[in-house]
């Protein structure tokens, strides 16, 4: 027997336009944590769909346990110990704990086919035990928090008897404590000889968990390095197929007047929040998931109703209760999830951008499109959006491509104000350059930069000024020349 | 911690107390229409003597079981996620039909019902075979068959009523078995075995799924395709059950019969509870939605109030108790 557990040897992949994996390649040992690293469009999400069964390849061959196999289903990925942990959240939100573990393959009881809850709640309940999660197998999973969902995926995968697992991006939601108890969990499942396909957008953790590193470019494979000879900077190379300059471009702009005050803004998410905003600041906000950030977005872009607390705008009260509104009054915002607030996913790259400012081109009986067109094409060259043409479906193009189409669309609205949530999340290298010297040429104009991350590095390196939040509450700001991230942490997590 | 205690007190209630637990959690789940029922009755109870006596009663009962027979086919459908319009001319064309062979072609009873009931399970399994391989919306679909199957009917009948004096074929809604009619005795069993597949069953758990989230299901290894083909099934075959039953107890097949039964199936179903998202759904609620809807026909009509009227009465108390139902889930805290 060789140490070989999983062998997918020169894997095509054609859909409608798009070439998706061209000799794509990946061997896999027992007990092995093994990194599959590549920029979004690279085929890394395909060719674990491939070995999901979720796609059958149009060409290439898969040896699994030294035997050539296909795999035509998920039933058949499954049968065969193949668990995948999929990057989205894939759980019945209305269903408990155990009942989403078992779904599928429910544990019947023998008489007239009823389910034995019994049974699965209490083999659910000890998985969970093990891996020291404290969950209930009878909670709802929408009871639980997102960090918490994340865990119990992967939870799931532990229950069956798997050879091989997949965790796709597994720690994107998950806090530093939980990050830990999950590299305990995946040092055991090595141990027992379990391949692992470790994907992340994490460069750091690659080096922290995996053995090895396969990069992949554009659908193709480009190499595999071990983990203990390779370079952050070697991998990236790889990955972008060229050098990467500073990744984070940050010129020197003036920063002018306040142009935004907001004084003690409350509702049922925000207490007492205050601050200032200046003329062609980059202004970083910091704080863990839920601590008010996004919420702090939504209330001045008049999504969330604001209960008590004055917004000043160039000097000027305004109340602003709609994102009508808070358009008119040159605020706009990038949402955090681009795909269910940001973007009309079916419709076309044009659509997309010129939808806030549609009025502009209305000329009372029909569109004005050549006027539209103009602005889209500036729009796409100048945020070099990589599309096909105005009319690709915007569902098709890749994340990064995707979050250009989204700051293109209030671009194009001129705001005076530009809240960015979470601007870079889920976007490749390569795409969050361009995003930060789009946002460096901004300020550069002007325009001042509200900008919500959760990636400490992107907040440190960008930002003019930084305020942290906890519970709905600004604990902090810390100017340009004090930022570090134990003191972004420290007041993150309350302060003590 | 939590569980451990939940365990404990489970394994010492035993069967007994399991139902129990069982029975509280229904009527917390189904508290705001259970005293929505109540009020109403109650009201009814108070202005009209004729609302409570055993005759009155029965009468409701009976006739709530079409539109719950009908609405447990819509639960079903609108948990995973789709709609089946279809129900009430599938519900007119196997009645006229079944009355048909009887009364026109002298086809035994048996033979000529079974007839009645695999032409409208055939019908909804079209439903399902096409939604699932073609992926037109449910919405599309049903409605399509809606028109296709109420033509037919008409077709049939050339327009006209077909009469069926046929005592043993008439019995089967008209009979009694003890004090209780037979049509309430079928929609009793048919809500048990419904609800037990639904609560305790593997294919309950992927209808489920399939609502709650379908990619969940599919990469779970759940055949969404067949979770269809057997919801829509069903649905066909509790319409062809009713329309049955129907022309059994008005003597006569109508190609008329059944015209906006499926609106009413909906509206007990959302009224009990069930989501038009998909995922939720409870048999349970959606029985007492049938009854809210029942009762209030029932009322109306004790009361004198014209028939006009009652639309009106009904499109309301639909309107307010889902409005009601809306606040109380945005109201539920999250857990951390």
């Amino acid at each position: 027997m060789s140490r070989v557990i999983l062998k997918m040897n020169d894997i095509h992949k054609q859909f409608p336009g798009v070439y998706a994996l061209k000799n794509a390649q990946l061997e896999l040992e027992y007990g092995e944590v093994h990194a599959l690293l590549g920029e979004n469009g690279a085929g890394k999400s395909t060719l674990i769909k491939v070995l999901g069964g979720i796609y059958q390849p149009d060409q290439g061959e898969i040896f699994f346990k030294d035997e050539k196999i296909d795999i035509n289903s998920v039933h058949d990925a499954q049968a065969r110990g193949i668990s995948i942990i999929h990057q989205e959240i894939c759980l019945v939100p209305y269903m408990t704990v155990a009942e989403n573990f078992f779904l599928g393959r429910e544990i019947d009881r023998r008489v007239f086919g009823s389910v034995d809850d019994h049974t699965m709640n209490a083999e659910a309940q000890e998985i969970l035990d093990q891996l020291e999660l404290d969950i209930c197998a009878t909670d709802k999973v929408e009871s639980l928090s997102i960090a918490k969902q994340q865990m119990v995926e992967i939870a799931k995968a532990l229950l069956k008897e798997s050879s091989i697992i997949v965790m796709d991006e597994p720690t994107a939601s998950l806090s530093g404590k939980e990050v830990d108890k999950l590299f305990d969990t995946i040092k055991k499942l090595k141990k027992k000889g379990i391949g692992i396909i470790y994907i992340s957008h994490r460069m750091e953790e690659l080096f922290q968990i995996c053995d090895k590193v396969t990069v992949m470019r554009d659908g193709e494979y480009i190499g595999t390095r071990a983990t203990s000879d390779a370079t952050m900077d070697e991998l990236i190379m790889m990955m972008v197929g060229r050098e990467l300059k500073d990744l984070y471009v940050r010129g020197d702009h003036e920063i002018g007047e306040p142009i935004l005050e907001v004084h003690n803004l409350s509702n049922d998410k925000l207490n007492h929040v205050s601050f200032k905003l200046h003329k062609g600041e980059l202004l970083g906000i910091a704080g863990l998931v839920g601590a008010g950030r996004s919420e702090l977005a939504k209330a001045l872009f008049g999504i969330d109703e604001v209960a008590t607390g004055k917004i000043i705008l160039e000097g000027k009260e305004v109340a602003i209760k709609s994102p009508l509104e808070a358009m008119k009054n040159g605020i706009a915002l990038v949402p955090e999830n681009r795909k269910e607030e940001g973007l009309v996913l079916i419709q076309e790259v044009g659509f997309n951008i010129s939808l806030p400012v549609i009025d502009r081109f209305d000329k009372g009986y029909t569109l004005d499109k050549d006027h539209e067109n103009v602005l889209i094409n500036q729009y796409i060259k100048s945020l070099n959006i990589k599309t096909p043409s105005v009319k690709q479906i915007v569902g098709n193009l890749s994340g990064g491509n995707q979050q250009k189409i989204v700051i293109a669309k209030w671009l194009a609205a001129n705001p005076k104000v530009l809240i960015l949530d979470e601007p870079t999340r889920g976007v490749d290298v390569g795409a969050k350059g361009e995003i930060y010297s789009i946002m460096t040429d901004m300020v550069k104009e002007g325009v001042s930069i509200i900008m919500i991350s959760s990636e400490l590095p992107e907040v440190i390196n960008m930002s003019d000024r930084v305020l942290v939040m906890h519970n709905g509450e600004i604990t902090g700001e810390l100017q340009r020349d004090e930022l570090e991230q134990e003191k972004i942490m420290k007041l993150a997590t309350g302060g003590i | 911690m939590q569980m451990e205690a939940r365990a404990v007190i489970a394994k010492k209630q035993g069967i007994g107390g399991r139902i129990l637990n069982n029975f509280v959690k229904y009527l917390k789940d189904n508290m705001g229409i259970l005293i929505g029922f109540g009020v109403l009755c109650g009201g009814l109870a108070i202005m009209s003597d004729a609302f409570l006596t055993p005759s009155n009663i029965m009468n409701v009962l009976r006739q709530a079981t079409t539109n719950a027979n009908l609405a447990i086919g819509l639960t079903l459908a609108l948990i995973i996620n789709g709609i089946d319009l279809s129900v009430g001319p599938i519900l007119a064309l196997s009645g006229t039909v079944t009355a048909g062979l009887i009364a026109n072609n002298g086809v035994p009873i048996p033979v000529a019902i079974a007839i009645g009931l695999v032409l409208g399970t055939t019908l909804g399994f079209t439903n399902g075979k096409i939604i699932s391989k073609t992926g037109i919306p449910p919405f599309i679909v049903t409605l399509a068959m809606m028109q296709i199957a109420r033509g037919a009917a008409f077709v049939y009948t050339n327009g006209m009523p077909i009469r069926v004096m046929n005592d043993s074929y008439n019995f089967l809604g008209n009979g009694y078995l003890g004090p209780l009619p037979l049509p309430i005795i079928y929609t009793a069993v048919l809500i048990i075995v419904a609800s037990y597949i639904l609560n305790k069953t593997k294919l309950g758990r992927h209808i489920y799924a399939v609502g709650g989230n379908a990619d969940a299901a599919k990469y779970s290894g759940i055949s969404i395709a067949k979770v269809q083909l057997f919801v829509y099934t069903v649905s066909g075959f509790l319409a062809a059950f009713s329309g049955v039953i129907l022309c059994a107890r008005m003597y006569s097949g109508q190609p008329t019969v059944g015209t906006g039964y499926e609106l009413d199936a909906i509206a007990a179903s959302v009224l009990g509870g069930t989501s038009f998202t998909g995922g939720v759904g409870k048999i349970g609620g959606t029985l007492i939605g049938v009854l809210v809807i029942s009762v209030l026909n029932n009322g109306l009509n004790l009361m004198n109030v014209n028939s006009f009227w009652q639309l009106i009465a009904k499109g309301l108390v639909i309107l307010i108790a889902v409005y009601f139902d809306m606040m109380k889930k945005k109201a539920k805290p999250k857990k951390a």
